[in-house]
C-alpha cells in the first residue's frame, strides 16, 4: 500500500491551554520509522494521542486522503494503534491473552476469525516478538523488557498501517532497548507500516529512525533525516545543553558536554 | 532469549488444557453452589434430611404437611434469595473491580449500598409516593435511584484526571460514612413502625424474602446477563489499559456507562430486598480472580457463581452459628468477610 500519513494543521489542547496549534508535518512514507524527540511537556504525547484519535483535536489527520479524526474511532482504531508506555501492572492474563484481547476488542481488517485461527494468530505475533517461549506465562511475571515486547505483540497484532509507540525504550535495559528497536525497524520494513516513536535517547533516535521530528513548546524546530534535524543548534536552542555533533560514516556522534547557563 | 526451545502446537494445546480446566472449575463451582443450596433447606430450627429436601423439592405429596410448608414456603425462598443475591452482588463487583480499575470496588465498600439503604429509607420515614407506583414498589424505587446516583458520581471522579484510584476510593468511603450517617439520622426522627423496617435495612437480612422480590431480582439477572457477557471481550481490553483499549477500538466510555446501569440495577435490587449485604461484592470476584485470572468470559461467570455459593453458605452459618436464632445474613457476611478480605490480601500474586 502506498498511503502516506499527513498531518494538516494539528490542534491539541491540554487542561484548557493549546498545547499543539496549526502543527502540519511533511507526509509519512510506509515503512518508514520516524522519531519524535524533545523536551518534557513540548507535546509530544499530546501530539501521538491527537494522531491515536484518543485526544480530542481539531486539523487533518490523513491516511492514503481519508481524514482519520473525522472517522469514529472503531474505524480510526482499524488503521492507527497507539501503544502506551507500559501495559498497568497486577493483570491477571498470560501474553496469550492479553494479544487476544488485543485483537477480540474489535474487528480488524480480514475475514471473522474462529476462536482457535484467534489464539493461533496471537501466537504467531508472539513468536513474531521473540517470546512465544513465555506465552503462557502471567503478564505480571515477566520482566521489563518482555513486557514490552508482550505490549508490542498486542499492537502489532491488530496490524495497524499506522504504529505509535509512546517512550517504548524508557525503562528498559540497554539489551531490551535494541531488540525493541531492531523489530520496530525489520517489521516498518516489511509490512510497510509507518512508526512514530517519541524517544528521549537522542543516539537511539539517530541510529534507529529515518527521520526525527524535534517538538519544543508545541512547535516543530526541526523535521528531517537524523544528521538535519540533530544539530548542535538543536540541542542549545531546545534542550539547553551544549554539545557537538559529528557525523563518523554511518553513524551520528553526539557528544553533551555541559548545561547552558 | 531468543531460540528458547518451544513448540507452538504445544502451547496451543497446553491452552486448551487450560481453557478446560476452567470449565471445570465452572462446574465444579455449579455443584457446589446446588449443594450449597440443599444444605441451606435443610438447616433450620427444624432440621430436615437431605432426602426430605429433595422429596419437598420434587415430590411434596410424600411429605408431611408442616415438612412441605417449611421447605417450600419457608426454606425455598430464602435460599433462592441467598443465592440470586450473591450473584448479583459479585457480578456487580466484578464489572466494578474492572470497569473503576479498582481491586477494592464493591456495591459496599464504594457506598452504593449504603446509598440504596439511605433511598430506601428516605421512602420509608417520608411515607411519600407517586402516582403510577404502587406503594410497595416505592422503597426499592428509591433504593434503586439512590444507588444509581452514587454510581454516576463515583464514575465521574474515576474520569476526572485530579481524583485518580485513590481519589475514588475514598470518596467511596465519604459516601459509606455520609449515607450511614443520613440513614442513622432518619432512624432518630422516624416513627416506630418506620423505624423497625428502617432498622432492618442496617443489617442485610434474606428474613423477608418474598416470591415478588425474588422474581424481580430473578427478571433484573436475566435482563443484566446477556448484556454483562456481551460486554466480556471489552472488559478484559480494558484490562490492559484504558488507552489502549481505547486504542483497540473500543468506547470506553460506552462501556463505563452501560456497566454502570447494570451495576447498579444489580446491587440496588438486591439490597432493595434484603438491606445492606456487605463483601460479597467484593470478596466473590477476587475468589473468582484467584481461580480463573481476568479473561472476564470466565471471571464474570465465575463471579456470578462464588456469590451465590458464598452466600448460601453464609445462610446455613446464620442459622446455625447462634442456636435457635436466625441472625441476620449481612452480619455474617461481615463476620466472615473480614478475615477472608485480610487472607487475599496477604496472598501470592493470581495465577493464569
Amino acid at each position: 500500500m502506498s498511503d502516506t500519513l499527513e498531518i494538516d494543521g494539528l490542534g491539541a489542547a491540554y487542561g484548557g491551554k493549546p498545547v499543539i496549534d496549526g502543527l502540519s508535518l511533511a507526509p509519512f512514507v510506509p515503512g518508514s520509522v520516524t522519531s519524535l524527540i524533545g523536551p518534557n511537556a513540548a507535546g509530544k504525547t499530546t501530539l501521538l494521542r491527537a494522531l491515536a484519535g484518543l485526544h480530542p483535536a481539531k486539523g487533518a489527520v490523513r491516511l492514503g486522503g481519508r481524514d482519520l479524526l473525522a472517522l469514529p474511532l472503531a474505524d480510526h482504531a482499524r488503521y492507527v494503534t497507539y501503544m502506551p508506555q507500559s501495559l498497568p501492572q497486577r493483570v491477571a492474563l498470560s501474553v496469550l491473552e492479553g494479544v487476544a484481547g488485543a485483537l477480540r476488542a474489535s474487528p480488524v481488517d480480514g475475514p471473522a476469525l474462529s476462536d482457535a485461527a484467534l489464539m493461533g494468530r496471537a501466537l504467531e505475533v508472539i513468536e513474531l516478538v521473540g517470546i512465544g517461549h513465555k506465552a503462557l506465562a502471567g503478564l505480571d511475571h515477566l520482566s521489563g523488557g518482555q513486557r514490552q515486547l508482550a505490549s508490542l505483540a498486542q499492537a502489532l497484532a491488530r496490524s495497524p498501517r499506522v504504529l505509535l509507540l509512546d517512550e517504548p525504550i524508557s525503562a528498559l535495559d540497554l539489551y531490551y532497548q535494541l531488540r525493541v528497536m531492531k523489530l520496530v525497524q525489520r517489521l516498518a520494513r516489511e509490512r510497510g507500516m509507518m512508526v512514530i516513536m517519541v524517544l528521549h535517547d537522542l543516539a537511539i533516535a539517530a541510529r534507529w529512525s529515518d527521520r526525527v521530528v524535534v517538538l519544543a513548546e508545541g512547535r516543530v524546530m526541526a523535521d528531517g533525516r537524523p544528521a538535519e534535524a540533530i544539530s548542535a543548534g538543536v540541542l542549545a536552542e531546545v534542550y539547553k545543553v551544549r554539545g557537538r555533533v559529528e557525523q563518523d560514516g554511518a553513524d551520528l556522534r553526539i557528544a553533551i558536554d555541559d548545561i547552558l547557563p | 532469549m531468543q531460540g528458547v526451545e518451544h513448540d507452538p502446537a504445544a502451547i496451543l494445546a497446553a491452552y486448551r488444557a487450560r481453557r478446560r480446566r476452567r470449565g471445570m472449575i465452572l462446574l465444579g463451582m455449579v455443584a457446589l453452589g446446588i449443594a450449597a443450596f440443599l444444605l441451606d433447606i435443610s438447616t433450620g430450627p427444624s432440621p430436615l434430611r437431605l432426602w426430605d429436601v429433595l422429596l419437598g423439592l420434587f415430590q411434596p405429596d410424600q411429605l408431611s404437611a408442616p415438612e412441605q410448608t417449611i421447605i417450600r414456603q419457608v426454606r425455598l425462598p430464602y435460599a433462592l434469595m441467598a443465592l440470586l443475591v450473591g450473584a448479583a452482588l459479585s457480578l456487580a463487583g466484578a464489572e466494578m473491580q474492572t470497569i473503576l480499575n479498582n481491586p477494592l470496588a464493591s456495591p459496599f465498600t464504594l457506598g452504593v449500598s449504603s446509598a440504596a439503604s439511605f433511598g430506601a429509607a428516605l421512602a420509608i420515614v417520608s411515607g411519600i409516593s407517586l402516582p403510577f407506583v404502587p406503594a410497595d414498589w416505592m422503597v426499592p424505587l428509591n433504593a434503586f435511584i439512590a444507588a444509581f446516583a452514587s454510581v454516576l458520581l463515583l464514575e465521574a471522579l474515576a474520569r476526572s484526571r485530579a481524583a485518580g484510584m485513590e481519589g475514588v476510593v475514598l470518596f467511596g468511603i465519604a459516601l459509606v460514612f455520609t449515607f450511614n450517617a443520613l440513614v442513622a439520622l432518619l432512624q432518630f426522627v422516624a416513627s416506630q413502625e418506620a423505624l423497625s423496617q428502617l432498622v432492618f435495612w442496617t443489617m442485610g437480612s434474606l428474613g423477608r424474602s418474598t416470591w415478588g422480590g425474588l422474581a424481580t431480582l430473578a427478571v433484573v439477572l436475566a435482563v443484566v446477563l446477556p448484556f454483562s457477557w456481551r460486554a466480556a471481550d471489552a472488559m478484559t481490553a480494558l484490562r490492559l489499559g484504558e488507552d489502549r483499549a481505547r486504542s483497540f477500538g473500543i468506547d470506553v466510555r460506552r462501556l463505563r456507562l452501560f456497566s454502570l446501569l447494570r451495576i447498579s440495577a444489580l446491587a440496588a435490587t438486591a439490597v432493595a430486598f434484603v438491606g445492606t449485604i456487605g463483601f460479597i461484592g467484593l470478596v466473590g470476584p477476587h475468589i473468582a480472580r484467584m481461580l480463573l485470572g481476568e479473561d472476564h468470559r470466565f471471571l464474570l461467570p465465575a463471579s456470578l457463581l462464588t456469590g451465590a455459593v458464598i452466600m448460601a453458605l453464609a445462610s446455613v452459618l446464620s442459622k446455625v452459628l447462634v442456636p435457635g436464632v436466625l441472625l441476620p445474613v449481612g452480619i455474617v457476611t461481615s463476620m466472615i468477610g473480614v478475615p477472608v478480605f485480610l487472607l487475599l490480601i496477604l496472598k501470592k500474586p493470581t495465577r493464569v
